[in-house]
């Protein structure tokens, strides 16, 4: 079984925000482009033209309803490894095939030492790694590690794809070990929150709820400021008398 | 354990170079970064420069790359073998292809030029396409705006000049207060998702209009469930609203619009419902400072917008808008008698109307920006009412469309909030003059060119393509009595009015990238009898001989005779122009071109290349020199670059002049393409801070972009609130005028071509009327697809390979149907199977699917067993595409009757649970398609 870094320098995460993510899949196909082609290549796909087209996916959306009737709300959710901070799926490993970084907190997977058990697929509550059955090996969101500190990328490229594509503003990236940070202001003030914390394995990404609506059940309305009207004549009697005055062009 | 952490790599580059194009994964044309390795594709992203998308990229412009490398591409142009349909086919040599199609094409011009019809589908250079076809000399060209929205494009410009989507968008800066009507959620969607995020950020609300609630829906602050083809009523009723609480910007109205203008009321008589007009031909408004009638077009003047007024010759006029306060303060658009029909309560629609009033009236913006308006007067402030607006398909596919879409500008005039800080803002090339000038062409004879486009915009009967019978000229019955205002043609009666030779026969369809035998076409059966029709007397096809143009293995190929493979869109020039469908935003005009980022591994070529190929040998005026040589040899970008509209104006307007340092109009600089190349492929022009608002009346914009060639007179644009050209239909059908409507088209041309917005029920039946399809039925886009294109992306494909029939929860318990069930979804034409799926967020008395995901059995490559054909269907066999028989037994096409906007969205249908021994599979199902010639497959990454 393999063992976790006693304290990470940094907790490297994603927040995502469940008030503006409209299920356009790009964090999906943008980390499934990206990451098929860099640290966890491959990232094959099964009968792809076929009658159960299936892949590994690093990243997926999901999209539900919650609440009946007037209070229900569609709710669309991305879906990633959370780089927990006591990762159930790093301690089953049996080869130290994952592991938690030390200095930044991902959660990764050496292709090189994992058999392929899949006993850390089973540990996370989160369905959140992928093993790929054609390569042989399990597969997991890397924080694009090989983005992030890429120094061949212009610094504002520096984050994981998915954070790049969200064309809402949906998705953010940044160190929530940091209470300074960017990511960490977020969180404090949205009220962002744990998936499954009841778990306890601590995940770094977060979650911020949708906002309050303003429709009919939330904020009240405006009052009009109605112009005081005769109710003697006819509405268009009452329009027309309105509208009857000197206007310049 | 705890191993020494691997050393991996993390700074390996992602590309040995990034060279920059334009998307091509749906319509919205964002800026793009392609990220080449060992000279294959390795990752896309988002230009962070471009104006559409920023930087970011959606679900399918991430999923390119498995397009670029679908297995479904074309390998080398084919000649049909076996009968049509049959998917059989031989590959020939580009040489052979060309001389096919030159042959046939050539004969037809000699003969009857409009024998050839060219439709070409979601076009991307109709600029081009629409040139050929004039100088060919046929009338009977359109792209897929007949089908798409073309009543959003035509109500917009003829009101005010502009449109939602390409022609204008919110000032997303300032607005107060957002309206999203029945969008696509495919369409400019990388904008929208980036505005609506920073929207809910500043807590500005969002209000989607839509009977179903999907993605922008699913974030809006208020999502009204309204039912189909309603949402004039729930216009018309927030006027109602708005006019009632006095909550009307008069000042704008007498400013830019006709409300002042003088309509003649003449019942009996020629003139009656025109605009009242001086002997210089000027409107005539009643001077309340004079006390007199005078030219409304005067700004000394204070118009009166109620009375009734004697002109001179003895009749009497009344300002438009005291006719449009009369008709929206009937109790007709009462919020309380809308609500049954509109599914919105009462309070909702009252509420919403007092929300806009606040946003506009109460949070008024003032910007401190002068500018001068066309009258030479300086305004030292910008202000603004911050209410805006967008609409799309779920307005537009009604037979009630135009109208409606008229209503909604209407609401936004009324609300002055038009171009102006936080309105609705246009965008570049537009605004232009309303009614728009341009008059569709007529055909002219044997081997000569149109005298103008093909595509117009009539102004009255005279205008339209008729023959002194009033039969139509052109093959789709555009510009007929048909459908007068057609200004996008009527790609989707093609196919049937060929083949039953209603109108008359054609010799040649020619079209480009439309999948017009399957997700294109209603009643899509009939269509496929219409292509394999043969004439019982001589054994040929009734559609002769058909070309067609596509880079993929999509339906229609296996029903052309001619296949000429177009390239993928990271394998081609193109040109994004101004002339066409540009990509301004509102504070700067735009253009863009494709760039080939990497060189075809099949024997393909760019469609406008072998247009241009095509052109010259058919030696079509202005595709050869003077000596018969072609004019463009280096193909599309050397036409991009060389080509000119007129004196200076061409493809692209960055980068003219022999020096490259024109804007707009210039001679034609050599070093374009490479300056847009080295500019990110795209280019933009900043308007001057006091071109920026109120562009229909600002002299500092309109002067500019009259010297940049985007309009021909720098004069004021006037907003059509009451459109007078719909009234001279009217009287042509009331029996004045030279040019009289047909005995069959009277009652309809009455009736809907009122020139003040009204609602009526669409075709299919009036809500809550038609027992025995009480259901609406609508598609929605899902975000990760573009029609069917999408589904044959081996990525995109794995998130969505089948579509479900979606239901409300409480309906479907009522009609014993549960998830998961099987149903047949009927309609008077015939009966689909799919699968249910239950849900809360949509209108009770409608249905839906997701749009195109459904294919035939082996196209696209897939698999014969693939679910887009096993248990994907589509709405499109159920929707007829001519509507019963009317006065006379004509049947008039499923269209708007005033534009001929394909009316999808009319559909009307009943839900039966499907027998236990029918469940699992979809019907109808179709022979499959054989595989025509394909890339090689392990081309695919």
């Amino acid at each position: 079984m393999t063992s976790l870094p006693e304290a990470t320098s940094k907790k490297l995460g994603l927040v995502i925000d469940l008030d503006t993510c409209v299920g356009c899949q790009a964090c999906a196909t943008s980390c499934k482009e990206w990451n098929a082609g860099g640290y966890s290549a491959p990232l094959t796909d099964q009968n792809p033209r076929g009658r159960d087209p299936h892949g590994t996916w690093l990243n997926r959306v999901h999209s539900y309803e919650v609440g009946d009737d007037a209070q229900s709300r569609t709710v669309h959710f991305p879906r990633s490894c959370l780089h927990c901070e006591t990762p159930a799926c790093v301690t089953v490993c049996p080869t130290g095939a994952s592991y938690k970084r030390a200095s930044d907190g991902i959660v990764l997977v050496n292709p090189d030492t994992c058999i392929g058990c899949k006993l850390c697929s089973w540990a996370c509550p989160y369905g959140a790694r992928e093993y790929d059955t054609d390569d042989g090996v399990m597969k997991k969101c890397t924080l694009c590690v090989d983005r992030i500190y890429n120094e061949t990328f212009a610094p504002e490229d520096r984050v994981p794809a998915c954070v790049r594509a969200c064309p809402t503003g949906a998705r953010h990236f940044g160190d929530l070990g940091d209470p300074e940070s960017a990511v960490s202001q977020l969180v404090k003030e949205r009220e962002g929150f744990d998936l499954l914390p009841e778990m306890g394995f601590k995940p770094v990404n977060k979650y911020l709820p949708p906002r309050a609506r303003r429709d009919q059940t939330a904020a009240s309305a405006p009052q009009a400021a109605e112009q005081a009207v005769d109710n003697s004549s006819s509405l268009a009697d009452r329009f027309f008398a309105w509208a009857d005055r000197s206007l310049a062009r | 354990m705890l191993n020494r952490e691997p050393d991996i790599a993390l700074s390996e580059p992602s590309a040995d170079e990034i060279k920059t194009t334009t998307c091509y994964m749906c319509a919205c044309r964002c800026g793009i970064r392609v990220h080449l390795k060992d000279g294959r594709v390795r990752y896309i992203d988002g230009n962070r420069d471009h104006p559409i998308n920023k930087g970011v990229l959606c679900g399918k412009g991430s999923a390119g790359i498995m397009t670029h490398y679908s297995p479904a591409r074309l390998r080398a142009p084919m000649k049909r073998v076996g009968p049509r349909g049959s998917g059989e086919f031989e590959e020939i040599t580009w040489d052979e292809a060309l001389e096919t199609a030159t042959g046939w094409l050539k004969d037809v011009r000699a003969r009857d030029p409009g024998k050839l019809a060219f439709f070409t589908g979601r076009d991307q250079s109709q600029a081009l396409t629409g040139w050929f076809a004039q100088q060919y000399g046929t009338q009977n060209f359109a792209a897929h705006g007949g089908f798409c929205s073309v009543n959003m494009a035509a109500a917009g410009l003829y009101t005010f000049g502009g449109s939602f989507w390409e022609f204008g968008e919110p000032d997303w800066e300032h607005t107060q207060y957002f309206m999203l009507f029945g969008v696509a959620e495919d369409h400019a969607s990388n904008p929208l998702k980036i505005e609506l995020g920073k929207l809910k950020e500043k807590g500005v609300k969002i209000v989607a209009i839509n009977p179903i609630r999907t993605g922008y829906g699913a974030i809006a602050d208020e999502w009204i469930g309204i039912r189909p083809g309603t949402d004039g009523l729930f216009v018309g009723s927030l006027i109602h609203e708005l006019m009632r609480a006095q909550k009307i910007d008069l000042e704008y109205l007498v400013r830019f619009t006709n409300a002042h203008w003088l309509v003649i009321d003449d019942p009996k008589g020629a003139g009656d419902g025109l605009f009242a007009r001086d002997e210089a031909g000027q409107p005539l408004a009643f001077d309340k400072v004079t006390g007199a009638l005078a030219d409304a077009t005067r700004t000394d003047i204070a118009p009166a917008l109620v009375g009734t007024f004697k002109l001179p010759d003895g009749r009497s006029g009344r300002p438009s808008f005291a006719l449009i306060a009369e008709r929206f303060l009937t109790d007709e658009y009462n919020p309380d008698k809308v609500a049954a029909a509109t599914a919105i309560p009462a309070e909702t629609i009252r509420r919403i109307a007092r929300e806009l009033a606040h946003a506009a009236f109460e949070q008024q913006i003032t910007l401190d920006i002068p500018w001068t308006d066309t009258a030479g007067r300086r305004h030292e402030k910008t202000t603004g009412r911050p209410v805006s607006m967008h609409a799309m398909r779920g307005i537009s596919a009604h037979s009630n469309g135009f109208q409606t879409c008229r209503m909604l500008h209407l609401l936004q005039i009324l609300l002055g909030s038009i171009d102006c800080p936080g309105g609705f803002r246009y965008k570049a090339p537009f605004p232009r003059p309303t009614p728009p000038p341009n008059k569709p062409a007529r055909a002219v004879g044997p081997n000569a060119p149109l005298k103008g486009a093909p595509l117009g915009f009539p102004q009255g009967p005279e205008d339209l393509l008729v023959d002194s019978g009033g039969k139509p000229q052109r093959i789709d019955k555009a510009y007929s009595w048909d459908a007068p205002l057609a200004a996008h043609g009527l790609m989707h009666m093609v196919i049937t009015n060929a083949a039953t030779a209603d109108p008359y026969p054609i010799d040649v369809l020619f079209m480009y990238m439309a999948n017009m035998s399957w997700n294109s076409s209603m009643n899509i059966p009939a269509v496929l009898r219409h292509l394999t029709a043969k004439d019982e007397r001589t054994g040929e096809y009734k559609i002769p001989k058909i070309i067609y143009s596509d880079a993929y293995s999509s339906e229609m190929v296996a029903y052309a005779d001619l296949i000429l493979p177009d390239t993928t869109y990271l394998e081609r020039w193109d040109c994004i122009s101004l002339l066409d469908r540009p990509i301004s935003g509102a504070d700067a005009p735009a253009d863009a071109i494709r760039q080939p980022v990497v060189a075809p591994d099949r024997d393909v070529r760019g469609f406008q290349s072998v247009l241009l190929d095509l052109g010259a040998r058919l030696r079509l005026p202005g595709f050869v020199t003077e000596t018969g040589t072609p004019r463009y040899p280096g193909g599309y970008p050397d036409y991009i670059v060389h080509h000119e509209r007129s004196p200076g104006i061409g493809s692209l307007a960055g980068f003219r002049g022999e020096d490259g340092k024109s804007y707009g109009r210039g001679a034609p600089n050599e070093k374009q393409l490479d300056a847009y190349i080295a500019g990110g492929c795209f280019h933009e022009h900043r308007l001057a801070p006091d071109q920026r608002y109120y562009k229909h009346a600002n002299k500092a914009y309109l002067d500019w972009a009259k010297d940049a060639g985007f309009i021909g007179t720098s004069a004021p644009i006037t907003f059509q609130l009451y459109l007078e050209p719909l009234q001279k239909f009217r009287q042509a059908a009331r029996g004045h005028g030279a040019i009289q409507a047909p005995a069959t088209h009277r009652t309809r041309i009455e009736k809907y071509f009122d020139p003040i917005p009204f609602w009526y029920p669409p075709f299919d039946g009036a809500p809550g009327e038609n027992e025995a399809f009480p259901l609406s039925a609508i598609t929605q886009r899902p975000m990760h697809m573009y029609h069917s294109w999408g589904s044959q992306n081996s990525w995109l494909r794995q998130i969505t390979a089948e579509n479900c029939l979606y239901i409300n929860r409480a309906r479907a318990q009522k009609l014993g149907i549960a998830d998961g069930d099987w149903v047949w979804i009927k309609s008077p034409l015939g009966r689909v199977k799919g699968r249910v799926r239950l849900m809360e967020g949509v209108n009770p008395d409608t249905v839906w699917t997701w749009n195109a995901v459904g294919r035939r059995a082996g196209a696209a490559a897939l698999d014969v067993d693939a679910p887009e054909a096993t248990r994907g269907f589509l709405l499109n066999h159920l929707i007829t595409e001519l509507l019963p028989e009317r006065e006379g037994g004509y049947r008039f096409s499923n269209s708007d009757p005033i534009t001929g906007q394909a009316a999808w969205y009319d559909l009307r249908v009943s839900i039966e649970k499907a027998a236990p021994d029918e469940q699992g599979e979809t019907w109808p199902q179709f022979v499959p398609l054989k595989r025509p010639v394909l890339a090689d497959a392990e081309a695919a990454a």
